[in-house]
């Protein structure tokens, strides 16, 4: 069993730490006039960052193997494709994701 | 979406993304429950870190009995990303006060700041403090709540997977870099796909060769630079 102390002690800690992230930039640079080439790179963050997180989540990890893909997630990423091209909606886009893994997994 | 910036049209807009995360915040909760956590913690955890992902990673260290600091660092890690989210969002907020500032920075997650880079291209690149900011607490109660609830009747709803729920963020994030590279007329499509694809290719090599906490970090920051310099080469 866990202490509650470690545990409360890690949660604060972990959670000073995310805030600061989170806070001190945008904050910062309210005084701060960036130059064009941090703002040029800046612009690509939204992009490659929502390229990222879609990506590294269809696959298994680890360092210094090749990494695994997740053929249920890949397989449910067909019919996904298909509904974001044909509706544009995302609450759409979600639930056909999550229904096409969903009975992916029944005939597993 | 609209062009409208205020509360209402800030709900009209994040109410379908909550799908995405309910079904994540009640697989955290399920797995804290599992790990030994109560329901008052796994809360907690949700309140306080405020991470997705990341808080997976917290409860796994702590069950497995890693030193404070290294889960602190590791989390660290995880978040860095959020640097460079709340970097990009600074100029959308100078003109308000540093107390607002740090209201949207407190709440400001992977997902509000997905849904606001995908409003800008709606709005002529303006972003309000009433809507980032209703946007920002839509997303936060739904993820308090949905951990809560996970927490609380793990043993009821029984395995998340078979209700398809681990898959909604994924196609979540899909389709909002779908619809971003839609909208966005900031770049060209063909960049745009350019640089998607060196992402991929940069996730893919990163998932070999760097630790699992370092991946999206260093990917984001050595995409960005790759972007920069595929624009600056061909556009």
């Amino acid at each position: 069993m866990l202490s509650s102390k470690i545990i409360l002690t890690t949660i604060v800690g972990c959670g000073l730490v995310t805030w600061l992230s989170r806070v001190l930039p945008i904050v910062l640079l309210k005084k701060i006039k960036l130059s064009e080439g941090v703002s040029e790179f800046l612009s690509f963050v939204p992009i490659v960052i929502m390229t990222t997180l879609w990506f590294s989540n269809l696959f298994t990890a680890h360092q210094g193997q090749l990494p695994q893909l997740n053929m249920d997630y890949a397989l449910a990423t067909i019919p996904t494709i298909i509904s974001a091209i044909a509706t544009k909606s995302l609450l759409v886009i979600v639930v056909v994701g999550m229904a096409s893994l969903a009975i992916i997994r029944m005939f597993n | 979406m609209n062009g409208e910036l205020s509360v209402k049209s800030a709900i009209k807009e994040t109410l379908p993304t909550v799908f995405g995360y309910i079904g994540i915040g009640i697989a955290f909760g399920i797995i804290g429950h599992a790990a030994g956590i109560s329901t008052l913690l796994v809360g907690l955890i949700s309140i306080i870190i405020y991470a997705g992902s990341a808080q997976f990673i917290t409860v796994s260290m702590l069950t497995a009995g890693a030193p404070v600091l290294s889960i602190i660092i590791a989390t660290f890690l995880v978040n860095s990303r959020m640097i460079l989210m709340s970097a990009s969002l600074a100029p959308y907020f100078e003109k308000y006060s540093v107390l607002k500032n740090v209201q949207i920075g407190t709440l400001l997650t992977d997902e509000s700041f997905a849904l606001g880079m995908n409003k800008i291209n709606h709005t002529n690149h303006q972003l309000s403090f009433e809507w980032f900011n209703t946007a920002n607490i839509i997303v936060y109660l739904t993820w308090i709540v949905s951990s809560i609830i996970g927490a609380e009747l793990g043993n009821l709803i029984g395995d998340p997977q078979t209700w398809g729920l681990d898959f909604a963020i994924i196609a979540m994030f899909w389709g909002l870099l779908y619809l971003q590279v839609l909208a966005d007329r900031q770049f060209s499509f063909k960049l745009q796909v350019l640089v998607i694809i060196t992402a991929i290719v940069l996730t893919y090599v990163g998932m070999i060769f760097l630790p699992k906490t370092l991946v999206i970090i260093v990917v984001t920051i050595v995409g960005c630079e790759s972007g920069v310099l595929i624009k600056h080469a061909f556009f």
